[in-house]
């Protein structure tokens, strides 16, 4: 008999098949389809945005150039102990002053220079004199000559830190990111003073945000409650003029709060035209932190009125009904009634509002000022300007650290299940 | 206070309308006694809701006056009324346990922990939901949140309470022993309520009195077995019960009779509200008072009728016959010992009694 035997205590199928067998074969169909459907997307953002938050972050740590470039010395750095306070010996400044040759040649040794200048001023400019200077150097003793063509070769910390900063990867990067640098011997410090900036932008970006997310929820809520409430041929009216933000360019709404707010701007001039304020007395509300304020709360707004509409349009009104008809007066059945029932609309809002607002960039570039710029200012500053992307990497991944841990925490005490956009 | 005729609450010459162009409700005057279990009863958009939303103070009456136990409650807002309410969707609070629902009309009145702590057990065994109470109401089923509903709604001893098709959403059977339920609540608590329904079984079961809505005005009041036996309009005979409705002229009238043509058929009928001879009347007779073949000089009414259908429903036999030209005459046949045996297509005779045969005013399509 050609009949398979089934083990007993195994369902089968009318031909024999085990049941779970020709379940996942009939499920299998499905799920390839499933993937075929997501692919994709799954690859426009494994590309867009995967790979590049995954590439800045690998650079927030990488540092294979100084021992790329400085191939020769840098093994040989290794064996010399920077405790002793005395120089490296003498091939160690042979094999730099080659390096110097071939990076001369090749063109490389000036990013050396930028790397290590992150860390100590004045390196650029010591790398690049010396790079002018080694190609002359054509006979020992070497130390000597790289000393005479700049002191700083005979100087020990020199040295010391093309050591430090010759292994595969660094921390000082997420140092500098939170104003902390390496000494000269190695242990964590303080930046000085002049040079501390970036705990003090977290701790403003982290404050606007959190000042900004209350504002559109003050502003927003009753709003939404509005839209929620009318009738639906005036809400769908309404909910025009809500949506009409996102139908304007972000720099024409951005630049309208100029003309509106600057110091020559309409909002002044009305208030010295009624004779609120003197004419000398002007009010400052752009190019500060103000201005980021009220632009980012006016842009922000319609990301924090959407899903409290979409959860208060669920809520009916016959709980408000019923808990006048028990006796609440209206006050105390919106607080008791009301609000909890939309807390899954406020905490999906002030999350997504909070969460663009920490990482906004073009309107606190446009109308900050320097009081109101945010820490994606430096970010992009670092990207476009000062070409230092580990820095920028690494402030970008200490800024994404900060979001998901607010995320576990929302989810830890409201639940993300309970979150509703709309 | 001045109490006339002792009515509890009362509508007078109340009017509504929401646009200024129609009234949904027209001109109602109503008065419901105190301890009395009043009913709504019509079709959708009749203008229940908006009378009961006017009692509770969620609508205002755009012309006329609400008076409740003596006072007239027009300006005193809803949360002032001390009316118990329950909504169709029953509006329990979903973000509160079932024992805090309960208590929330008492926390809101400012009661003691202990007090709150013993009404809400107390409601909670009413309706039979003990255990019950430290759920969330979207963990119990339909008829346990409707039992919620109903407790939250007394709980705090309103005055008045006020069911808006309380059992709608309800299957059934379920809806038949929640009707039960709610009105031995009502005799034990001995609490006025009005209720709202379009299911008229439902109306029948429940109510001391049944006010009959249509087109914003009350059709006919009165308890249910007045309101089967003794319609008062074509509406009422057609909305309530099963009915037979013929349309014919009114050719003679003497005192309480008249006799009606149906083509070319003299019925006799009692005249209840008929516009005079010559004048266009619907007949109304409840099949069950229709006999087969009944014996010679028992009916004043007796007609040939040609079976077109029958109907098995075990206790009785749906039958129906083409009869003066309607054939949509339906006659109740009970399934008793010896009953007659019909055949589609046979023609039979039938005939009733002229006090069974209501004729009533012109149907509202003829009229
Ligand atoms: N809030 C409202 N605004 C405008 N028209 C309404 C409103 N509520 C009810 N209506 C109208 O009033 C009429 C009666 O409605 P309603 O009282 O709800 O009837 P029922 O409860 O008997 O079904 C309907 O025609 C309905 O369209
Ligand atoms: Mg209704």
């Amino acid at each position: 008999m050609a009949q398979v035997e089934a083990a007993p205590g195994i369902m089968t199928t009318a031909d024999g098949q085990p049941l779970k067998l020709s379940l996942q074969r009939a499920l299998r169909r499905s799920k390839i389809r499933a993937m075929l459907l997501v692919a994709p997307l799954f690859l426009f953002i494994l590309v867009t945005f995967l790979l590049p938050i995954l590439d800045m972050t690998f650079r927030s740590v990488e540092n294979q150039l100084v021992s790329e470039i400085l191939h020769r010395s840098v093994p040989l750095l290794q064996q010399w102990d920077e405790k002793t306070g005395d120089l490296p010996p003498e091939d160690v400044f042979q094999a730099m002053v080659e390096d110097f040759k071939e990076g001369r040649e090749n063109r490389t040794i000036g990013r050396v220079g930028t790397r290590l200048n992150y860390e100590v001023a004045g390196m650029s400019s010591l790398f690049r004199s010396t790079a002018r200077k080694a190609r002359r150097i054509k006979e020992g003793p070497y130390t000597d000559a790289l000393i005479k063509a700049n002191k700083r070769w005979g100087d020990v910390e020199t040295w010391r830190l093309i050591k430090r900063e010759s292994g595969t990867i660094t921390l000082s990067y997420y140092l500098a990111a939170v104003d902390l640098r390496f000494g000269s011997d190695g242990s964590v410090q303080a930046q000085p003073e002049n040079r501390q900036i970036y705990v003090k932008l977290f701790v403003r970006t982290l404050w606007l945000s959190t000042l900004i997310t209350a504002l559109c929820l003050v502003l927003g809520y009753p709003i939404s409650y509005l839209l929620a409430t009318l009738p639906t041929r005036t809400s769908n009216m309404l909910m025009i003029l809500v949506l009409l933000p996102f139908w304007t360019s972000l720099l024409v709404r951005t630049t309208s709060w100029i003309v509106l707010l600057q110091q020559e701007g309409v909002i002044n001039d009305l208030l010295v035209w009624v004779g609120i304020i003197a004419d000398d007395a002007r009010i400052r509300m752009i190019h500060n932190q103000a201005g980021t304020i009220i632009a980012m709360t006016h842009i922000l707004l319609p990301f924090m009125v959407l899903p409290l509409y979409s959860v208060m349009k669920t809520i009916p009104p016959s709980y408000m009904r019923a808990a006048m008809s028990l006796g609440a007066n209206p006050f105390t059945a919106f607080m008791r009634v009301y609000v909890p029932n939309t807390v899954a609309g406020i905490g999906a809002g002030g999350i997504l509002v909070f969460i663009i607002a920490i990482g906004y960039y073009i309107t606190p570039a446009l109308v900050g000022g320097t009081s109101g710029t945010l820490i994606s200012n430096f970010i992009a500053y670092h990207m476009q300007v000062s070409l230092n992307w580990g820095l920028a990497g690494a402030l970008g991944a200490i800024l994404l650290a900060i979001v998901l841990i607010l995320y576990l925490l929302y989810d830890k005490i409201v639940g993300i299940d309970n979150m509703k956009l709309g | 206070m001045t109490v006339q005729s002792g009515a509890f609450v009362s509508f007078k010459e109340v009017q509504k309308s929401y646009d200024g162009e129609t009234l949904v409700v027209k001109n109602l005057n109503l008065d419901i006694e105190k301890g009395e279990f009043l009913t709504m009863l019509g079709p959708s958009g009749s203008g229940k809701t908006t009378c009961l939303m006017m009692l509770a103070g969620f609508e205002t009456a755009t012309h006329g006056e609400i008076v409740l136990d003596g006072a007239p409650i027009n300006h005193v807002p809803p949360h002032k009324r001390d009316i118990g309410m329950v909504f169709q969707n029953y509006a329990l609070f979903p973000h509160m346990t079932v024992a805090e629902n309960l208590a929330f009309p008492l926390q809101v009145r400012r009661m003691s922990k202990a007090d709150i702590e013993q009404r809400v057990q107390r409601a909670l065994d009413m309706v039979q939901l003990g255990p019950f109470g430290g759920r969330r109401p979207a963990q119990l089923s339909g008829g346990q949140q409707q039992r919620v509903a109903v407790a939250r709604a007394l709980v705090f001893d309103p005055k008045l309470v006020l069911m808006d098709e309380p059992l709608g959403a309800l299957d059934k059977q379920l809806r038949e022993q929640m009707q039960y339920e709610i009105k031995h609540i009502h005799e034990s608590l001995e609490v006025t309520v009005v209720y709202v329904t379009h299911d008229q079984s439902e109306a029948l079961t429940m109510s001391n009195r049944i006010a009959v809505f249509d087109d914003g005005i009350i059709q006919q009041l009165a308890s249910p077995d007045e309101l089967y036996e003794l319609p008062e309009n074509a509406f009422v005979a057609q909305f309530i019960g099963e009915n037979n409705r013929l349309v014919g002229k009114v050719t003679a009238e003497n005192g309480t009779h008249c006799t009606i043509d149906i083509a070319g058929n003299a019925i006799q009928a009692l005249a209840v509200n008929h516009a005079g001879v010559g004048s266009v009347s619907t007949l109304s007779l409840r099949p069950e008072r229709v006999f087969i073949n009944p014996g010679d000089g028992l009916c004043p009414n007796v007609f040939d009728a040609r079976v077109e259908e029958l109907i098995y429903l075990g206790d009785h036999m749906r039958t129906r016959v083409n009869v003066c030209g309607h054939d949509d005459f339906i006659v109740k046949v009970p399934n008793s010992a010896g009953h007659v045996h019909l055949k589609p297509g046979e023609t039979v005779k039938v005939g009733w009694q002229a006090e069974d045969c209501r004729a009533l005013d012109a149907p509202a399509e003829a009229a």
